[in-house]
């Protein structure tokens, strides 16, 4: 995949924010990063001192990329996953996540992220994700044992792994984050049958030092790969971190003219969510309404605009006649009119026009597109100028049919859940 | 006693017919183009090759393509495009986006769906439950006999290390082509069959070399929404030809929410942990030093299950990188009357699907109705006691992590192609473990 060019990326923060907010952010002691989710890839676009201090990069190295990066073979997936899921649903998260550093060294933070909206387009323009590292080494299992105290002390196990080989190898307990550098053969089996009885007889020498060197090894592989819970002092701090730079954004936002909040505000063209997946459809394509008066465009693919010369918003809200020309098949629109009338699948080959006046063949293809209702949300229309090749040898209808299969699946989904509007 | 229960089996091709049609049409050539010896000579048919992935799934990847954000991959443009294609052809016995489906209210987000053309008023087959490996029947309906009009593309590992795609490449018997293949009877968008090496008709039992196109296929079409699913027979597998399904659904499934508790890791890395706070009791198995590792620490424990007569499902998911693996007795339990006759009404059978949280009710009144209280009370029903499951996962591990040491035991590895004749009960775990397994007989085990 390659990185969302430069220009873009500037354009995100500069498009919104003024100048000065740069520098605003800048003197926030707290790490964050800013994300945009409407450009290819959900890059970051901005990320605080703090941030690339805490992290080991460099500005260039983490502005164009996203997020995941940052994660690693004990990033625990299941807290991807909600993290992805309230990007999707355009919500705020906040959870413990294991990320890794430029040098590959593990460490626990309290991530927590905010949705920042546009007032005027009533949905997510940007992400602010704050990282507060977790300095306290607390494992916590599931059912709440606290491990720790009880294993260093008074306890004992009943199957100690002497017979496994462990070697332990630069293993710094000394550090505020887990460094176990490397960690060979040790088979683990049973690894949470722990039993503590109170009555356990003292262990002799030799079992003594194999038995702390397996509880080393034990109390820091879990640190890397347990649950590791922030205190409420992380959290405050989190809070407040989220606070601040929403805070300066906001502010900021106002002598652009082009507002934003924290809360959505009025109701979106196309939920958030949907937009989201349709900008992963790289095609040119546009979503019309046809239930609302002259059958406005809803949505406008960037490769749309692209391709026909027009800034998004001089086509959302229109009706897409302004495509048509002098010379434009009378006979190709009444063939589209009547298929979205009879509600079905068509296909035409038509000219049209750009915003520079040029004309082009357009092979178009119309498909009606059901949210989860089931009933008919959008029509979808897919454009291909006649004469382009595809990379991978499909066929002009084979492409438009793919985009047409995962608006489907998009519009679907996205209006299945009773949360997102 | 065998143990059987009656039920509609789903239509996935249009050429599958009742049992007696398809007897009576076995004789000569079929007049069509089917995937059998009479018509495969000069097929043609789109193939994809996938590049093999040897690092870490998740680590220096070529998994570009698992954020939700990123730019669709080819695979998954292929299979949308192709699908919806046979969508206009009108080769589905319905639309599925037709179908109204909700997320019900409630914390763990079970998926309900009203779709009443599924089901059919046909006369109810019976299906043998107590056996998990039965022997393919080539008189009944299998894959070879779809139509190739049914068939989406040939999916196979590229020779040279990178994805290639031809439109049109001709179906080489001799190379065992792997197929997907449409479901006519779809759950969702996309509902695909994939069908590994479908000319040596194999019948639905795990092997590795399987497992691992499967995990391919998860990892190239490159998104957490695409999701395969696999059913054993006995855990309402409808037909006896080795499958897989897959479809799209762009929200997150109950289970891949459930909270996990990680259990162990086995010295390939592969890790894993049990769910809890789930109706329906399961492993998830993540991580492996390699992809080999992962997948065969899975097929490995399918083929201890198979091999010892526990039903099961199993759900890939997360692009291959969280994998499911659900044992379960419903169906033994419908045989032996066990089940109340409210949740047999609901005609649901619990396979892959349903216990992922994601449930087709046949009737409005099921539908309108579907709550998390009644979704958690028909998966209870499902999952293994606590107590049978304990033994189950003890013996799974066993598995495991013996076919890393003991190459030996042939009960626990199977080589790719191996044709052995179907294992029936043997008490090939013996090890000195205290269990009900019943060894020698073909008769069923009933569970206590």
């Amino acid at each position: 995949m390659e990185p969302p060019q430069l220009g873009l990326i500037e354009q995100s923060f500069n498009s919104r924010y003024s100048n000065w907010a740069r520098e605003a952010l800048d003197e926030l002691p707290d790490n964050f990063t800013i994300t945009d989710p409407c450009i290819s890839g959900h890059p970051i676009v901005f990320a605080s001192r703090g941030f690339l201090k805490m992290s080991g990069y460099s500005r260039d190295q983490v502005v164009g990329r996203n997020g995941r990066m940052f994660q690693g073979p004990n990033t625990c997936r299941r807290s991807v996953m909600e993290i992805r899921e309230a990007i999707r649903e355009e919500r705020g998260v906040e959870i413990s996540l294991l990320n890794y550093r430029k040098d590959g060294t593990p460490f626990w933070m309290l991530f927590r992220m905010a949705p920042v909206f546009g007032k005027d387009e009533g949905r997510v323009i940007h992400f602010v994700a704050v990282q507060v590292p977790i300095l306290r080494r607390r494992q916590r299992r599931r059912n709440g044992e606290g491990l720790c105290g009880e294993i260093l002390s008074n306890s004992c196990r009943r199957e100690v792994c002497s017979s496994s080989s462990v070697e332990l190898a630069g293993v710094s307990a000394a550090d505020s984050d887990c460094r176990v550098q490397a960690m060979e053969g040790s088979v683990w089996q049973h690894v949470d049958n722990y039993v503590f009885p109170k009555d356990c007889k003292p262990l002799d020498g030799f079992q003594l030092i194999s038995f702390l060197q397996f509880a080393l090894v034990l109390f820091t592989s879990l640190e890397i790969e347990e649950k590791c819970e922030a205190s409420d002092t992380e959290k405050q701090l989190a809070a407040t971190a989220i606070s601040n730079v929403l805070s300066v954004l906001t502010h900021y936002s106002e002598s652009t003219g082009r507002l934003v909040c924290e809360k959505r505000f009025g109701p979106s063209l196309v939920s958030s969510s949907l937009h989201i997946s349709l900008g992963r459809i790289k095609q040119s394509f546009v979503l019309v309404d046809p239930h609302l008066p002259d059958i406005p465009i809803v949505y406008a693919s960037d490769a749309f605009l692209r391709m026909t010369g027009y800034a998004r918003n001089e086509v959302l809200g229109q009706n897409c006649r302004f495509l048509t020309g002098v010379d434009t098949d009378p006979s190709a629109l009444h063939q589209i009119k009547q298929s979205i009338q009879a509600q079905q699948a068509c296909s035409v080959r038509i000219l049209h026009y750009r915003k520079d006046k040029s004309s082009f063949w357009n092979l178009l293809h119309i498909s009606p597109v059901r949210n989860a209702t089931g009933k008919i949300a959008y029509f979808v229309g897919v454009q291909i100028e006649e004469g382009s090749v595809d990379r991978h040898g499909l066929s002009p209808e084979m492409r438009q049919l793919s985009v047409v299969g995962s608006i489907k699946v998009a519009v679907r989904s996205s209006s299945m859940s009773y949360s997102i509007h | 006693m065998m143990l059987r229960i009656k039920r509609v089996p789903t239509v996935v091709s249009n050429y599958q017919k009742d049992e007696g049609e398809d007897a009576a049409r076995r004789g000569g050539g079929c007049g069509r183009n089917c995937l059998q010896k009479c018509c495969i000579p000069g097929a043609k048919l789109p193939l994809y090759t996938f590049k093999r992935a040897e690092e870490i799934p998740g680590d220096k990847c070529v998994l570009e393509h698992d954020d939700n954000q990123a730019p669709v991959a080819f695979l998954d443009s292929l299979l949308l495009g192709q699908w919806e294609d046979r969508m206009q052809r009108g080769l589905f016995r319905y639309d599925v986006t037709a179908c109204e489906t909700k997320v019900i209210p409630g914390r763990c987000g079970f998926m309900a769906q009203l779709n009443e053309g599924r089901h059919l008023k046909k006369r109810p087959t019976e299906f043998r439950v107590d056996k998990v490996l039965q022997p393919f029947d080539g008189n009944k309906f299998n894959f070879t006999k779809v139509g190739q009009e049914e068939v989406l593309f040939q999916f196979d590992a590229s020779e040279d290390g990178e994805v290639h795609f031809f439109p049109d490449a001709p179906v080489d018997a001799d190379s065992s082509p792997s197929v997907v293949a449409i479901n006519v009877s779809p759950i969702e968008y996309g509902h695909v069959l994939l069908i590994p090496r479908i000319l040596e008709c194999l019948p639905q039992r795990i092997d590795r070399e399987s497992f691992l196109l499967a995990l391919y296929m998860a990892i190239e079409a490159g998104n957490p929404y695409f999701r395969l699913g696999y059913n054993s027979l006995g855990a309402f597998a409808t037909i006896n030809h080795l499958h897989f399904q897959a479809y799209y659904l762009a929200v997150p499934f109950p289970i891949e929410k459930a909270p996990t508790r990680k259990v162990t890791t086995l010295g390939d890395g592969v890790k894993i942990s049990e769910l809890f706070d789930y109706p329906v009791r399961g492993l998830v198995f993540e991580g492996g030093n390699t992809l080999q590792d992962l997948s065969n620490a899975v097929s490995d424990a399918c083929i201890f299950l198979q091999d010892n007569n526990i039903p099961h499902n199993v759900l890939i998911a997360d692009c291959g990188k969280r994998i499911f693996l659900l044992p379960q007795c419903y169906a033994e339990k419908q045989a032996l009357g066990e089940v109340s006759s409210e949740l047999l009404d609901t005609q649901v059978n619990p396979a892959v699907w349903e216990i992922s949280g994601h449930m087709v009710l046949k009737r409005k009144k099921d539908y309108e109705e579907a709550s998390e209280e009644n979704a958690w009370r028909l998966l209870a029903e499902v999952s293994l006691s606590e107590e049978r499951f304990e033994e189950v996962k003890a013996l799974i591990f066993e598995a495991c992590s013996y076919t890393l040491s003991e190459k030996e035991d042939e009960h626990l590895t199977q080589g790719a192609g191996d044709d052995k004749p179907p294992l029936e009960g043997t008490g090939s775990i013996n090890k000195g473990r205290n269990c009900n397994m019943v060894s020698g007989t073909q008769e069923c085990l009933v569970l206590q």
